[in-house]
């Protein structure tokens, strides 16, 4: 087991993209982390910089404080699962969980007993003689997830590991992967697109854009204060509303409406600045009567999400969303009053946070 | 209803007509062996052995039997294990105008073994002292076979996700490792269409052996076919279809194998 650090890590490739800009990151060791970000932003090619299956053109990479940024894969110590789990499709799991180990020159007699011993830990012992062909999605996460736990590797890098499961079968890998990562306490470096998988597993995350890392943050941190408005507008099942204003005086105008200044900017602006006002759709206050520091328009649209309701109301030409809980819900065309969340709403300015 | 019927009959008179013209060659090709003194025409065989008993006593039809297939299994060994490296080199490192290169082989390679390049190539093979050498015979032939073997073999390569091999890197497999644990096992429905179209092209090839090749007892069926012929210039039936039955047998057979092995289904395996 061992930290994973990168320092200021560059790739380029020759077509002249810039997939990753001078990245600096320190993954300490046993931790979950997730990279997150819109598809093309680096994630995957940061995890493969990692691996080594990228070769960097700038900076190193340090597993366990030694720089393997010139060692080839086989030399890192460290197991991969693909997002298609490339198991080998003319092996049967037994042979497929120890291929790490037939690499090692284990004798044959050793690898099978742990490979059979890794399998039973995940529940495959009764799939051992299958193809990877005879096996469910879900099976052929869990015998690619006991390949990599038979390397017995400092640190384990997950390229989208649920992405090709079900949508129900999804939720039930990710408690499971969470509870093994957490027993094994082998770093682990994972790569997503869906901000809602990285908030749920991870111990820590990063944020990712065009090659940069745009945040670095516990889930609570990322979801509560994130650092600039494209971590704002990406993290969250509800888009985080995302308000042009300004500020005049001791209050914001935004839309049209006062608003008082956020708890977390107070003293921090001042009169004039141009700014945009952040607030999550599950931090207002939604009533049907008038109230001090409103947003006030014109319900325009209600989307049932279960157990709550998603309003959007026109506030003179802007859409504002607010989470109702239910029984409480509008009609279409109602005049409609959200309150803002004073130690929950955020401001921006030039897109970083106040 | 009536003429759904006549279509039917139609139709189905029109199959019977065509299928019998297919047909007839090959029916005389495993009756007129059997037969004492085979004409042209079809009858039915009086069952003698005597045909068989002439093949075997001419001095030259059943080694060069033998010949065929060490020509082509020589050829098909070599066009498999090149088509094989050079295929998945091209599949996996991008050059500048690969496509070129390979459509540029492709077109060239009909010539190689064409007629248009005969002298050159006898020319070739006399200046490097492969004239009647069947290693000689071998690498000409291989060279013909291998731009299309090549293209071939690159699609099913291509059509094999990378992951695969990364996945064995990472775990720390060397180059040839991956090649022989991984990449082989995947490809091998290509590497035996590959094979099977090698020996099947070199066991019908007529040309390049007969040029080639001026010693008679290292030319090849496909040649020694040639050669049949009675005393009176006549072309000898009794032998030509006996040593024909045999010529044949050995291709219906690796067709019947490699049927049975692979179906002729190219999947390979491989999960999409």
């Amino acid at each position: 087991m061992a930290a994973i650090e990168l320092r200021g890590l560059s790739k380029v490739y020759p077509g002249g993209v810039r997939a990753l800009d001078a990245l600096d990151l320190v993954i300490p060791d046993g931790e979950f982390f997730a990279l997150l970000g819109p598809s093309g932003c680096g994630k995957t090619t940061l995890l493969r910089t990692i691996a080594g299956l990228e070769s960097a053109t700038g900076g190193s990479v340090l597993i366990g404080g030694r720089d393997v940024t010139g060692t080839q894969p086989g030399g890192r110590d460290v197991a991969m699962v693909f997002q298609d789990y490339a198991l080998f499709p003319h092996m049967d799991v037994t042979d497929n969980i120890a291929y790490p180990l037939r690499i090692k020159k284990v004798a044959k007699g050793a690898r099978r007993a742990k490979a059979a011993e890794v399998a039973a830990r995940l529940g495959l012992d009764h799939l051992m003689d299958r193809r990877p062909g005879q096996l469910s999605g879900g099976q052929q996460q869990r015998v690619a997830l006991a390949r990599v736990m038979a390397t017995q590797a400092q640190a384990y890098l997950f390229d989208e590991p649920l992405s090709n499961l079900d949508a129900r079968l999804r939720l039930e890998a990710r408690t499971f992967l969470k509870k093994l990562q957490r027993e094994l306490g082998v770093t682990t470096v994972f790569v997503t697109h869906d901000q809602a998988e990285a908030l749920a597993m991870a111990d820590r995350m990063a944020v990712m854009e065009a090659g940069h890392i745009r945040q670095i943050g516990t889930p609570a941190e990322v979801f509560q204060r994130p650092a600039n408005t494209f971590v704002a507008g990406f993290i969250g099942s509800t888009p985080m509303n995302l308000l042009d204003g300004s500020v005049r005086g001791d209050t914001l105008e935004v839309a049209g409406c006062k608003l008082p200044v956020p708890a977390a900017a107070e003293g921090r602006v001042s009169d004039g600045d141009t700014i945009v006002y952040g607030v999550r759709p599950e931090y207002m206050t939604y009533s049907a009567e008038p109230a001090e520091g409103a947003l006030s328009g014109k319900v325009a649209i209600v989307e049932n999400l279960g157990a709550s309701h998603l309003v959007t109301l026109d506030v003179a030409g802007v859409n504002v969303q607010a989470v109702v809980p239910e029984g409480g819900e509008p009609a279409v065309g109602d005049e409609g009053h959200a309150v803002p969340r004073r130690d929950r709403a955020l401001v921006y300015r030039d897109g970083a946070l106040v | 209803m009536t003429r759904f019927v006549l279509g039917r009959i139609g139709f189905s008179t029109l199959v019977a007509v065509l299928l019998a013209f297919f047909t007839l060659p090959l029916l005389w090709l495993v009756t007129a062996p059997f037969t004492s003194n085979p004409t042209y025409e079809v009858t039915v065989p009086d069952f003698t052995w005597d045909n068989f008993a002439a093949v075997v006593e001419h001095p030259y039809a059943l080694p060069s039997l033998w010949n065929s297939v060490v020509l082509s299994a020589g050829t098909a060994a070599l066009v498999v294990a090149f088509a094989a490296l050079a295929a998945y080199a091209l599949s996996r490192v991008r050059l500048p105008g690969r496509d070129a290169l390979l459509y540029a082989l492709l077109l060239l390679s009909s010539i190689i073994t064409g007629t248009a390049a005969m002298v050159p190539l006898f020319q070739l093979a006399v200046e490097l002292n492969l004239i009647d050498s069947q290693f000689g015979l071998i690498l000409i032939l291989t060279g013909g076979l291998l731009p299309a073997a090549i293209f071939m073999l690159k699609d099913f390569v291509d059509a094999t996700p990378q992951s695969y091999e990364e996945s064995a890197r990472v775990f720390g497999a060397s180059p040839l490792q991956i090649v022989r644990h991984v990449v082989v096992p995947l490809v091998r429905p290509g590497l035996a269409t590959i094979a099977v179209w090698a020996v099947a092209n070199v066991w019908g090839n007529f040309l390049m052996p007969y040029l080639l090749l001026s010693d008679v007892r290292k030319q090849p069926a496909a040649v020694i076919t040639y050669t049949l012929y009675t005393e009176g210039g006549q072309a000898n039936l009794s032998m030509l279809s006996t040593f024909g039955l045999l010529y044949s047998i050995p291709v219906v057979l690796m067709y019947l194998f490699v049927s049975k092995k692979y179906g002729f289904r190219f999947h390979g395996g491989i999960k999409r």
